[in-house]
Protein backbone atom coordinates (compact mmCIF):
# COMPACT_ATOMS: atom_id res chain seq x y z
CA UNK A 1 0.00 0.00 0.00
CA UNK A 2 2.65 2.01 1.43
CA UNK A 3 4.78 1.81 -1.37
CA UNK A 4 2.49 2.45 -4.03
CA UNK A 5 1.81 5.39 -2.86
CA UNK A 6 5.38 6.39 -2.70
CA UNK A 7 5.67 5.44 -6.69
CA UNK A 8 2.77 7.43 -7.42
CA UNK A 9 4.06 10.42 -5.55
CA UNK A 10 7.83 10.09 -7.12
CA UNK A 11 5.96 9.38 -11.02
CA UNK A 12 3.82 13.21 -10.38
CA UNK A 13 7.09 15.03 -9.14
CA UNK A 14 9.13 13.95 -12.10
CA UNK A 15 6.74 14.78 -14.87
CA UNK A 16 6.39 17.85 -12.82
CA UNK A 17 10.02 18.47 -13.01
CA UNK A 18 10.48 17.37 -16.83
CA UNK A 19 7.72 19.89 -17.88
CA UNK A 20 9.23 22.51 -19.79
CA UNK A 21 8.24 26.18 -19.46
CA UNK A 22 10.60 28.26 -21.45
CA UNK A 23 9.78 29.19 -24.57
CA UNK A 24 11.55 26.96 -27.43
CA UNK A 25 13.22 28.43 -29.12
CA UNK A 26 15.04 31.31 -27.30
CA UNK A 27 17.66 32.88 -29.01
CA UNK A 28 19.20 36.61 -27.43
CA UNK A 29 20.61 39.35 -29.62
CA UNK A 30 21.39 43.02 -28.59
CA UNK A 31 22.40 45.60 -30.70
CA UNK A 32 23.26 42.83 -33.39
CA UNK A 33 25.56 40.80 -31.24
CA UNK A 34 24.58 37.39 -30.35
CA UNK A 35 24.34 35.94 -27.07
CA UNK A 36 25.50 32.66 -25.61
CA UNK A 37 22.33 31.77 -23.34
CA UNK A 38 22.88 28.18 -23.41
CA UNK A 39 25.71 26.23 -23.11
CA UNK A 40 26.97 22.65 -22.12
CA UNK A 41 28.04 22.24 -18.50
CA UNK A 42 31.38 22.47 -17.20
CA UNK A 43 32.80 19.41 -15.90
CA UNK A 44 33.02 20.84 -12.55
CA UNK A 45 29.23 21.69 -12.24
CA UNK A 46 28.65 17.84 -12.11
CA UNK A 47 25.00 17.55 -11.60
CA UNK A 48 23.49 19.56 -14.73
CA UNK A 49 23.85 18.71 -18.49
CA UNK A 50 23.82 22.49 -19.63
CA UNK A 51 24.12 25.79 -17.90
CA UNK A 52 20.94 28.47 -19.01
CA UNK A 53 20.78 32.58 -18.60
CA UNK A 54 18.20 33.90 -16.35
CA UNK A 55 16.58 35.47 -19.71
CA UNK A 56 15.05 32.59 -20.83
CA UNK A 57 12.86 31.89 -17.70
CA UNK A 58 11.34 35.35 -17.81
CA UNK A 59 8.13 36.56 -19.37
CA UNK A 60 8.10 37.77 -23.11
CA UNK A 61 7.34 41.18 -21.81
CA UNK A 62 10.29 41.14 -19.57
CA UNK A 63 12.83 39.44 -22.02
CA UNK A 64 11.83 42.28 -24.96
CA UNK A 65 13.24 45.01 -22.40
CA UNK A 66 16.98 43.52 -22.51
CA UNK A 67 16.84 43.46 -25.99
CA UNK A 68 17.23 47.03 -26.57
CA UNK A 69 19.55 49.06 -24.52
CA UNK A 70 16.97 51.96 -25.46
CA UNK A 71 14.26 50.21 -23.73
CA UNK A 72 16.53 48.54 -20.96
CA UNK A 73 15.82 50.78 -17.87
CA UNK A 74 19.37 49.39 -16.78
CA UNK A 75 20.83 52.03 -18.84
CA UNK A 76 19.64 55.15 -16.42
CA UNK A 77 21.80 53.47 -13.84
CA UNK A 78 24.82 52.73 -15.92
CA UNK A 79 24.66 56.20 -17.80
CA UNK A 80 24.93 57.71 -13.91
CA UNK A 81 28.12 55.49 -13.64
CA UNK A 82 29.88 57.03 -16.50
CA UNK A 83 29.48 60.49 -14.81
CA UNK A 84 30.43 59.29 -12.05
CA UNK A 85 33.63 58.00 -14.16
CA UNK A 86 34.50 61.63 -14.80
CA UNK A 87 33.90 62.99 -11.41
CA UNK A 88 36.78 63.66 -9.36
CA UNK A 89 36.85 62.65 -5.81
CA UNK A 90 39.26 62.33 -2.32
CA UNK A 91 42.62 64.24 -1.52
CA UNK A 92 44.00 63.00 -4.65
CA UNK A 93 42.32 65.20 -6.90
CA UNK A 94 41.65 62.43 -9.11
CA UNK A 95 38.64 60.69 -11.03
CA UNK A 96 38.15 57.14 -12.56
CA UNK A 97 39.29 58.62 -15.46
CA UNK A 98 42.39 60.40 -14.54
CA UNK A 99 44.04 57.09 -14.88
CA UNK A 100 42.26 54.79 -16.79
CA UNK A 101 41.54 56.90 -20.10
CA UNK A 102 38.90 54.43 -21.33
CA UNK A 103 36.42 52.57 -19.70
CA UNK A 104 36.31 50.25 -22.58
CA UNK A 105 39.95 49.05 -21.55
CA UNK A 106 37.90 46.77 -19.26
CA UNK A 107 36.60 44.79 -21.30
CA UNK A 108 37.08 41.17 -20.63
CA UNK A 109 37.47 42.05 -17.09
CA UNK A 110 33.81 40.80 -15.58
CA UNK A 111 34.69 37.49 -17.13
CA UNK A 112 37.57 36.77 -14.43
CA UNK A 113 35.72 37.82 -11.28
CA UNK A 114 36.49 37.19 -8.55
CA UNK A 115 39.54 36.49 -8.52
CA UNK A 116 42.39 34.94 -5.84
CA UNK A 117 44.81 37.44 -5.21
CA UNK A 118 47.46 36.85 -2.90
CA UNK A 119 45.75 34.89 -0.51
CA UNK A 120 42.49 36.31 -0.66
CA UNK A 121 39.47 36.53 -3.12
CA UNK A 122 38.55 39.59 -4.98
CA UNK A 123 35.45 41.03 -6.32
CA UNK A 124 34.91 43.76 -9.18
CA UNK A 125 33.83 45.95 -5.59
CA UNK A 126 36.90 45.24 -4.20
CA UNK A 127 38.69 46.70 -7.21
CA UNK A 128 36.87 49.82 -7.30
CA UNK A 129 37.29 50.67 -3.52
CA UNK A 130 40.62 49.88 -3.88
CA UNK A 131 41.04 52.41 -6.73
CA UNK A 132 39.26 54.87 -4.58
CA UNK A 133 40.76 54.49 -1.39
CA UNK A 134 44.39 53.98 -2.57
CA UNK A 135 45.21 55.87 -5.74
CA UNK A 136 42.15 58.92 -5.42
CA UNK A 137 42.38 58.70 -1.44
CA UNK A 138 38.48 59.19 -1.58
CA UNK A 139 36.05 57.09 0.51
CA UNK A 140 35.00 53.71 0.12
CA UNK A 141 31.94 53.36 -1.38
CA UNK A 142 29.49 50.83 0.07
CA UNK A 143 29.70 47.71 -1.09
CA UNK A 144 26.30 47.02 -2.99
CA UNK A 145 25.10 50.61 -3.06
CA UNK A 146 23.40 52.64 -6.02
CA UNK A 147 27.01 54.24 -7.03
CA UNK A 148 28.79 50.75 -6.62
CA UNK A 149 26.20 48.68 -8.86
CA UNK A 150 25.91 51.57 -11.34
CA UNK A 151 30.54 51.01 -12.07
CA UNK A 152 30.50 47.66 -11.57
CA UNK A 153 27.59 47.36 -14.28
CA UNK A 154 29.26 50.02 -16.91
CA UNK A 155 32.60 48.27 -16.68
CA UNK A 156 31.14 45.03 -16.71
CA UNK A 157 29.32 46.24 -19.93
CA UNK A 158 32.57 46.08 -21.12
CA UNK A 159 32.69 42.76 -21.10
CA UNK A 160 29.04 42.14 -22.65
CA UNK A 161 28.97 39.22 -24.85
CA UNK A 162 32.19 37.59 -24.18
CA UNK A 163 32.18 34.44 -21.84
CA UNK A 164 32.31 33.98 -18.55
CA UNK A 165 35.42 32.33 -17.47
CA UNK A 166 36.88 32.73 -13.58
CA UNK A 167 39.94 30.44 -12.47
CA UNK A 168 38.92 27.69 -10.48
CA UNK A 169 42.07 25.82 -9.76
CA UNK A 170 45.52 27.02 -8.02
CA UNK A 171 45.31 30.01 -5.15
CA UNK A 172 41.47 29.90 -5.98
CA UNK A 173 40.51 26.41 -5.55
CA UNK A 174 40.08 26.87 -1.79
CA UNK A 175 37.69 29.80 -1.77
CA UNK A 176 35.96 27.35 -5.16
CA UNK A 177 35.51 24.79 -2.74
CA UNK A 178 33.69 26.87 0.50
CA UNK A 179 31.34 28.03 -2.21
CA UNK A 180 30.35 24.89 -3.40
CA UNK A 181 29.82 23.79 0.51
CA UNK A 182 27.65 26.97 0.95
CA UNK A 183 25.80 26.51 -2.30
CA UNK A 184 24.13 22.65 -1.10
CA UNK A 185 23.85 23.67 2.73
CA UNK A 186 20.35 23.93 3.62
CA UNK A 187 19.98 26.97 5.71
CA UNK A 188 16.85 28.72 7.84
CA UNK A 189 13.99 27.97 8.57
CA UNK A 190 12.67 26.83 5.47
CA UNK A 191 15.84 25.04 5.46
CA UNK A 192 16.97 24.93 2.19
CA UNK A 193 20.20 25.27 -0.31
CA UNK A 194 20.43 27.32 -3.60
CA UNK A 195 20.55 23.66 -5.47
CA UNK A 196 17.41 23.15 -3.84
CA UNK A 197 15.71 25.45 -5.80
CA UNK A 198 17.81 26.63 -8.66
CA UNK A 199 19.57 23.04 -9.56
CA UNK A 200 16.56 20.55 -8.57
CA UNK A 201 13.97 22.39 -9.62
CA UNK A 202 14.62 25.35 -12.19
CA UNK A 203 12.78 25.60 -15.23
CA UNK A 204 9.33 24.79 -12.45
CA UNK A 205 6.95 27.74 -11.38
CA UNK A 206 7.55 28.59 -7.70
CA UNK A 207 3.93 30.62 -7.31
CA UNK A 208 3.94 32.97 -10.19
CA UNK A 209 8.35 32.77 -10.45
CA UNK A 210 9.67 31.02 -12.78
CA UNK A 211 12.90 29.35 -11.20
CA UNK A 212 16.10 29.75 -13.15
CA UNK A 213 19.62 28.18 -12.61
CA UNK A 214 20.84 31.06 -10.06
CA UNK A 215 23.00 32.50 -12.56
CA UNK A 216 25.38 35.89 -12.32
CA UNK A 217 26.12 36.28 -15.38
CA UNK A 218 23.21 39.10 -15.96
CA UNK A 219 24.49 40.70 -12.80
CA UNK A 220 24.20 43.45 -11.99
CA UNK A 221 20.82 42.97 -13.07
CA UNK A 222 17.78 45.67 -13.63
CA UNK A 223 14.65 44.21 -11.28
CA UNK A 224 11.27 45.26 -12.28
CA UNK A 225 10.75 44.57 -8.48
CA UNK A 226 13.04 47.52 -6.99
CA UNK A 227 13.53 49.23 -9.99
CA UNK A 228 17.11 49.71 -9.84
CA UNK A 229 20.43 47.82 -10.76
CA UNK A 230 20.78 44.59 -7.73
CA UNK A 231 24.11 43.06 -7.19
CA UNK A 232 25.05 39.36 -6.83
CA UNK A 233 25.47 39.97 -2.99
CA UNK A 234 22.28 41.62 -2.68
CA UNK A 235 20.66 39.08 -4.52
CA UNK A 236 21.97 36.38 -2.21
CA UNK A 237 20.94 37.99 0.91
CA UNK A 238 17.37 38.38 -0.77
CA UNK A 239 17.09 34.45 -1.39
CA UNK A 240 18.30 33.47 2.48
CA UNK A 241 16.15 35.94 4.09
CA UNK A 242 13.15 34.60 1.67
CA UNK A 243 14.45 31.16 3.40
CA UNK A 244 14.37 32.81 7.01
CA UNK A 245 17.90 32.60 7.11
CA UNK A 246 20.51 34.99 8.78
CA UNK A 247 22.24 36.40 5.48
CA UNK A 248 25.99 35.90 5.27
CA UNK A 249 27.56 39.87 5.13
CA UNK A 250 27.41 41.55 1.76
CA UNK A 251 31.13 41.70 0.62
CA UNK A 252 32.44 39.05 3.21
CA UNK A 253 34.04 35.57 2.48
CA UNK A 254 30.99 33.18 2.28
CA UNK A 255 29.11 35.51 -0.50
CA UNK A 256 32.61 36.02 -2.31
CA UNK A 257 33.32 32.27 -2.18
CA UNK A 258 29.69 31.52 -3.36
CA UNK A 259 29.94 34.56 -5.87
CA UNK A 260 33.00 32.49 -7.26
CA UNK A 261 30.86 29.15 -7.44
CA UNK A 262 28.40 30.81 -9.29
CA UNK A 263 30.35 32.18 -11.67
CA UNK A 264 32.15 28.91 -12.47
CA UNK A 265 28.84 27.05 -13.20
CA UNK A 266 27.89 29.56 -15.58
CA UNK A 267 30.97 29.13 -17.60
CA UNK A 268 30.39 29.59 -20.91
CA UNK A 269 27.30 31.41 -20.63
CA UNK A 270 27.62 35.59 -21.87
CA UNK A 271 28.19 38.29 -19.96
CA UNK A 272 24.90 40.30 -19.98
CA UNK A 273 25.00 43.15 -17.62
CA UNK A 274 22.51 45.18 -17.14
CA UNK A 275 20.71 42.62 -18.00
CA UNK A 276 16.89 42.32 -17.01
CA UNK A 277 15.25 40.00 -14.34
CA UNK A 278 11.56 40.50 -12.63
CA UNK B 1 -5.79 -0.56 9.27
CA UNK B 2 -8.92 -0.45 10.96
CA UNK B 3 -7.97 -1.68 14.13
CA UNK B 4 -5.80 0.84 14.34
CA UNK B 5 -7.94 3.45 13.84
CA UNK B 6 -10.25 2.25 16.18
CA UNK B 7 -7.66 2.79 18.72
CA UNK B 8 -6.92 5.78 18.05
CA UNK B 9 -9.98 7.15 18.10
CA UNK B 10 -10.33 5.22 21.63
CA UNK B 11 -7.52 6.99 22.62
CA UNK B 12 -8.37 10.23 20.85
CA UNK B 13 -11.90 10.37 23.17
CA UNK B 14 -9.78 9.55 26.16
CA UNK B 15 -7.33 12.27 25.68
CA UNK B 16 -9.39 14.60 24.40
CA UNK B 17 -10.95 15.46 28.03
CA UNK B 18 -7.55 15.87 29.17
CA UNK B 19 -6.38 18.10 26.19
CA UNK B 20 -3.73 20.27 27.75
CA UNK B 21 -0.27 20.39 26.31
CA UNK B 22 0.10 20.04 22.43
CA UNK B 23 2.94 17.78 22.12
CA UNK B 24 6.14 19.24 21.46
CA UNK B 25 7.87 18.93 18.04
CA UNK B 26 10.83 16.98 19.54
CA UNK B 27 8.21 14.74 21.09
CA UNK B 28 6.39 13.88 17.89
CA UNK B 29 6.54 10.33 17.40
CA UNK B 30 7.07 9.58 13.61
CA UNK B 31 6.58 5.61 12.98
CA UNK B 32 7.28 3.85 9.95
CA UNK B 33 6.06 7.26 7.79
CA UNK B 34 2.91 7.93 9.89
CA UNK B 35 1.98 10.20 12.85
CA UNK B 36 -1.01 8.51 14.28
CA UNK B 37 -1.76 11.08 17.71
CA UNK B 38 -3.57 13.95 16.78
CA UNK B 39 -0.70 16.80 17.96
CA UNK B 40 -3.22 18.59 19.96
CA UNK B 41 -6.05 16.42 20.85
CA UNK B 42 -8.53 18.68 19.51
CA UNK B 43 -10.41 17.66 16.03
CA UNK B 44 -8.47 20.10 13.49
CA UNK B 45 -10.60 23.09 11.65
CA UNK B 46 -10.51 22.77 7.89
CA UNK B 47 -12.10 25.97 7.46
CA UNK B 48 -9.13 27.36 9.65
CA UNK B 49 -6.93 24.86 7.58
CA UNK B 50 -7.46 26.45 4.37
CA UNK B 51 -6.54 29.71 5.38
CA UNK B 52 -3.53 28.29 6.75
CA UNK B 53 -2.65 26.31 3.46
CA UNK B 54 -3.07 29.62 1.05
CA UNK B 55 -1.89 32.33 4.01
CA UNK B 56 2.22 33.19 2.87
CA UNK B 57 3.13 33.69 5.65
CA UNK B 58 2.19 30.37 7.30
CA UNK B 59 1.54 27.31 5.05
CA UNK B 60 1.92 29.34 1.50
CA UNK B 61 1.81 25.45 0.80
CA UNK B 62 0.40 27.07 -3.36
CA UNK B 63 4.06 27.94 -3.09
CA UNK B 64 4.81 24.50 -5.27
CA UNK B 65 1.52 22.77 -4.81
CA UNK B 66 -1.09 23.33 -7.32
CA UNK B 67 -5.02 22.62 -5.38
CA UNK B 68 -7.67 22.40 -7.59
CA UNK B 69 -9.78 23.45 -4.90
CA UNK B 70 -8.64 26.94 -4.73
CA UNK B 71 -9.15 28.22 -8.41
CA UNK B 72 -9.71 31.91 -7.21
CA UNK B 73 -6.03 32.00 -5.79
CA UNK B 74 -3.80 32.14 -9.15
CA UNK B 75 -0.28 30.93 -9.69
CA UNK B 76 -0.25 27.54 -7.78
CA UNK B 77 3.41 26.12 -7.88
CA UNK B 78 4.55 22.97 -9.48
CA UNK B 79 7.46 21.83 -7.36
CA UNK B 80 5.71 19.54 -5.26
CA UNK B 81 3.39 17.38 -6.22
CA UNK B 82 -0.70 18.07 -7.02
CA UNK B 83 -2.91 18.24 -3.71
CA UNK B 84 -5.98 18.03 -5.51
CA UNK B 85 -7.84 14.86 -4.51
CA UNK B 86 -4.52 14.13 -2.02
CA UNK B 87 -7.39 12.39 0.44
CA UNK B 88 -7.76 9.87 -2.04
CA UNK B 89 -3.98 9.22 -2.36
CA UNK B 90 -3.07 9.64 1.92
CA UNK B 91 -4.65 9.09 5.31
CA UNK B 92 -4.94 11.05 8.13
CA UNK B 93 -1.92 9.54 9.80
CA UNK B 94 0.58 9.97 6.91
CA UNK B 95 -0.66 13.23 6.20
CA UNK B 96 -0.02 14.52 9.48
CA UNK B 97 3.78 13.11 9.48
CA UNK B 98 4.40 14.79 5.91
CA UNK B 99 2.92 18.32 6.79
CA UNK B 100 4.95 18.13 10.36
CA UNK B 101 7.53 17.09 8.70
CA UNK B 102 8.28 15.40 5.21
CA UNK B 103 11.87 14.39 5.70
CA UNK B 104 10.80 11.82 8.17
CA UNK B 105 8.52 10.66 5.02
CA UNK B 106 10.53 11.57 2.02
CA UNK B 107 14.46 11.73 2.40
CA UNK B 108 16.29 14.74 1.19
CA UNK B 109 12.60 16.15 0.54
CA UNK B 110 13.32 20.20 -0.38
CA UNK B 111 10.17 20.40 2.19
CA UNK B 112 9.92 22.28 4.68
CA UNK B 113 9.04 20.97 7.90
CA UNK B 114 6.29 22.68 9.34
CA UNK B 115 6.27 21.32 13.31
CA UNK B 116 9.89 21.77 13.90
CA UNK B 117 11.23 23.95 15.92
CA UNK B 118 15.03 22.95 16.62
CA UNK B 119 18.39 21.76 14.41
CA UNK B 120 18.65 24.84 11.64
CA UNK B 121 21.16 26.72 10.26
CA UNK B 122 21.60 30.43 10.51
CA UNK B 123 17.56 30.75 11.35
CA UNK B 124 16.48 34.59 11.26
CA UNK B 125 16.05 36.08 14.83
CA UNK B 126 12.57 36.22 14.10
CA UNK B 127 11.94 32.22 13.39
CA UNK B 128 15.05 31.17 16.08
CA UNK B 129 13.34 28.41 18.20
CA UNK B 130 10.08 28.48 16.15
CA UNK B 131 7.76 26.03 14.16
CA UNK B 132 6.53 27.56 10.92
CA UNK B 133 3.30 26.68 11.84
CA UNK B 134 1.61 25.81 15.37
CA UNK B 135 0.69 22.40 16.07
CA UNK B 136 -2.98 23.31 16.03
CA UNK B 137 -2.16 24.75 12.68
CA UNK B 138 -0.98 21.62 11.61
CA UNK B 139 -4.21 19.65 12.70
CA UNK B 140 -6.41 22.11 10.51
CA UNK B 141 -4.44 21.93 7.51
CA UNK B 142 -4.49 18.22 7.86
CA UNK B 143 -8.22 18.85 8.55
CA UNK B 144 -8.46 20.61 5.22
CA UNK B 145 -6.56 18.27 3.12
CA UNK B 146 -8.87 15.45 4.35
CA UNK B 147 -11.37 17.39 2.58
CA UNK B 148 -9.62 17.18 -0.73
CA UNK B 149 -11.47 14.43 -2.49
CA UNK B 150 -12.20 14.12 -6.26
Amino acid sequence: MKAIKLLVSTACFMGMAASTHAEEPATLSIEGQAFTIQASAPAHTENLDEVTSGWIYRTKETRALQLDDFDNPGFVFVDKAIDLWNEVDGSEDKSCASCHENVEDFAGLRTTLPRAEDGELVTMEDLVNECRTEQMGAEPWKYSGGKMTGMTALIGLQSRGMLMNVAIDGEAAAFWEKGKELYYTRVGQLDMSCSNCHEDNYDTMIRADHLSQGQTNGFPTYRLKNAKLNSTHARFKGCMKNIRAQPYKVGGDEFKSLELYIASRGQGLSVETPSVRN
Amino acid sequence: MRIIGISIAVAGLLASPLAAEPVAPNDVNYEDGVVLASLTGVAGDPVNGRDVFKNRKLGNCLACHVNAEMPEESFHGEVGPELTGVADRWEQQELRAIVANSKMVFDGTIMPAFYQDTGYERPLKDFDGKSILTAQQVEDVIAYLQTLKE
